[in-house]
């Protein structure tokens, strides 16, 4: 997994409650062999005026021009705001994937839907819970400003504004220490492998035809 | 009585011989020997490698090779992958070719006369063996525990964990032993001991359970029939079960290509002799049946544990007491269009289907034979599906001459593959259809939309193929005799 440590970037937004992640990633979207490739039909049905279908070329479909991340002023970002319930419906990986293949590192919102928002650490996503006020106030920011950038810290758990205003969120111990060292649970597990080592040599040992080539 | 605290379970043994470190929480982590692969779970967990820039901890522990998209029909088969006409399947089949090759996994490819269905080919193949943890992304991997191993069926997360750190992280299950004493009767089958289990205790009864399966039925069964059994553990909810090694386990391991060779052949016999649950030790839950009360099963319903003898009649709603049964029962005869009280033997089928891991090796395969030997499949049977487990399968029965059998019959032989047993290639059922399987689950749509799925033993599958409708394949062998 990916560590996350400080981010800088353009924010975009996604300007509603209740995001649910069917519009993060249609289903048609789910029969992929892959968990990369999400990117394009991230948002599918609110980006584009055509119909998503699996395997087609996004870069000719045509634009929903109202829609704001096809607006030139937020391409590259990699901050979402969000509002309340972000990331409700169902259980799929694939919203967490679609998110960071289109190349978010963080959403930032007042509320998340529980499921969503434990995939998204899995992933190497943050998301981070700020109030109401806050989350209104960097709205208010981001759409008075044209390249407005939001610094995401992890370590310090702050969010800074371009004017140097921080605003301190909340993260788990654990949660934190697995993103800051990009420990997914496999990661977890290759933090005793010194131990996995130990045992393997001894089992080898004990019952070489294991380990023989056929 | 009272167990003795040093006693162990087949299943303690296991988990003790491969713990690698027991964790706070409770969670431990266990090694794992040997990991098959196949092409419908692996992508993501292949590629979520690749992403993370991480080597498989162990390449030579990985055995791989496509089963469930591969097409059982012999001409489409005959083009490799290419020759496979549905999109979805090639692409999955051909990716496990691309990531086995990209990460040096030892694969069976499509047209190898290895390849075959993952729970087939590791035992045949010596890639299982005793005293081994393995591990597979599909539920029916507790088929390998006959051979005295403790299997686990994954998901596809632990897939990737496993090849990127050989330890699946679990916490230890219950014990189970499911004891069935007595000798079976003539045309009683494995396949019918483990429905007759399934009846017993329902789908949920295994539930954080590791089962043995133990008792002189399992001690005189052969090493495939142990596999029938085994597979179907987690029919009864539970993830693993097994069966203590003994002369036939040894017997069927030695010579294998995967097995130990000759220097290292006595030691590890030696310790797989240690294979078994010790006098005195502790099960958690015990379940006992004799052999006497087991006849031929057939399923009538939606769920594996929906399962009479075959001379028995389907059940309706009030033959059970909680409103939960009566409405699932309810339910499941509409969807399987039969009649409360109607003998199971008036269920007229229109396909039969004699395959899948469950029941699609040499022996299930002479057993099919020699019920049809000399008949002719009913008119009704619009299709009957013969589908050996692997290559080597099929060219052991054709040359003992069962394919000609199975021909001459009326029925289809085909390529080894997962086929009509969960309809992911083009073997499937029409809505409505009724069909003899000697698959494992009777889900709805399982065998295709609005499929109509009845569970039963290779034997009762191919008389039925005869009869068109299900009979008592006693009846039908000791007519002849």
């Amino acid at each position: 997994m990916k560590k996350f440590t400080v981010e800088t970037g353009i924010a975009a937004p996604m300007d509603r409650a209740n995001v649910d992640t069917d519009m993060i990633i249609p289903k048609q979207f789910l029969k992929s062999i892959k968990r990369t490739g999400f990117g394009p039909n991230l948002f599918d049905e609110l980006r584009y005026t055509d119909e998503g279908v699996p395997g087609k070329d996004c870069s000719s479909r045509p634009l929903n021009k109202e829609f704001p991340l096809n607006f030139a002023r937020y391409q590259g970002a990699t901050v979402l705001l969000a509002r309340e319930n972000f990331g409700c419906g169902s259980s799929r990986e694939h919203a967490p994937w679609a998110l960071d293949d289109y190349g978010f590192r963080a959403v930032i919102a007042p509320s998340y839907a529980d499921i969503f928002y434990n995939n998204c650490f899995k992933n190497g996503l943050l998301p981070i819970v700020l109030s109401d006020e806050i989350v209104d106030q960097l709205f208010t920011e981001m759409y008075a400003q044209e390249g407005y950038q939001l610094t995401v810290d992890l370590e310090q758990q702050q969010v800074r504004t371009p004017s140097g205003e921080a605003f301190g969120f909340e993260v788990e111990g654990f949660r934190k220490h697995c993103l800051l060292n990009g420990l997914d649970d496999i990661g977890v597990t290759l933090q005793d492998a010194e131990a996995i080592k130990a045992f393997e040599t001894k089992w080898q040992q004990q019952s070489p035809w294991l380990f023989a080539k056929s | 009585m009272s167990a003795s605290t040093s006693a162990k379970t087949l299943y303690d043994k296991l988990w003790d011989s491969h713990l690698v470190k027991q964790r706070d929480d409770g969670s431990a982590l266990i090694y794992i020997d040997r990991q098959l692969v196949h092409e419908v779970t692996s992508p993501q967990a292949f590629e979520g490698l690749r992403l993370a820039g991480r080597p498989l901890w162990r390449v030579d522990a990985n055995l791989a090779t496509p089963d469930h998209n591969v097409p059982s029909d012999v001409s489409e088969r005959a083009g490799g992958i290419a020759g496979i006409v549905d999109e979805i399947s090639r692409i999955q089949v051909q990716t496990l070719d691309d990531n086995c090759e990209s990460f040096g996994v030892t694969e069976f490819k499509i047209n190898d006369v290895r390849q075959g269905i993952v729970h087939v080919v590791g035992p045949e193949q010596g890639a299982t063996l005793p005293g081994m943890t393995v591990v597979c992304g599909d539920s029916h991997t507790a088929t390998h525990g006959a051979l005295g191993a403790l299997a686990h069926g994954i998901g596809t997360s632990e897939v990737e964990h496993v090849m990127a750190t050989q330890c699946l992280v679990q916490k230890k299950m219950k014990n189970m032993l499911v004891k069935v004493d007595g000798k079976l009767g003539f045309g009683v089958t494995p396949k019918d001991v483990v429905l007759a289990v399934i009846g017993k205790i329902g789908t949920a009864g295994g539930n954080g359970h590791a089962i043995e399966f133990g008792g002189e039925v399992f001690r005189d069964m052969s090493i495939e029939g142990r596999m029938t059994v085994c597979n179907m553990a987690i029919e009864a909810g539970a993830r693993v079960g097994m069966v203590a090694v003994d002369d036939k386990t040894i017997e069927y391991v030695k010579g294998r290509p995967f097995a130990p060779k000759a220097e290292q052949w006595d030691a590890a016999v030696a310790q797989w002799r240690t294979l078994h649950s010790d006098d005195g030790a502790h099960f958690d839950t015990v379940v006992e049946l004799h052999a006497d009360d087991i006849i031929p099963q057939v399923t009538w319903g939606t769920s594996p544990e929906m399962v009479v003898a075959v001379n028995k009649t389907v059940p309706a709603p009030s033959d059970f007491n909680e409103p939960v049964k009566q409405s699932a029962t309810k339910r499941a005869l509409e969807y399987m269009g039969l009649t409360a009280g109607m003998a199971i033997t008036d269920i007229q089928l229109d396909k039969v289907f004699i395959g899948s891991c469950t029941n699609s090796r040499i022996e299930d395969l002479r057993a099919a034979a020699a019920v049809v030997k000399g008949r002719k499949k009913a008119a009704n049977v619009i299709q009957a599906l013969v589908v050996p487990g692997s290559g080597l399968v099929k060219k052991q029965a054709e040359e003992e001459g069962l394919d000609k059998i199975f021909i001459e019959a009326g029925l289809e032989w085909r390529d080894p593959s997962c086929s009509m047993c969960l309809a992911m290639n083009s073997d499937k059922l029409g809505a409505g259809e009724h069909c003899a399987s000697t698959s494992n689950r009777n889900f709805e749509g399982r065998q295709g939309f609005g499929g109509r799925t009845h569970l039963v033993s290779p034997e009762m599958a191919a008389a039925a193929a005869i009869a068109g409708h299900f009979v008592d394949v006693r009846e039908m062998m000791s007519a002849e005799a």
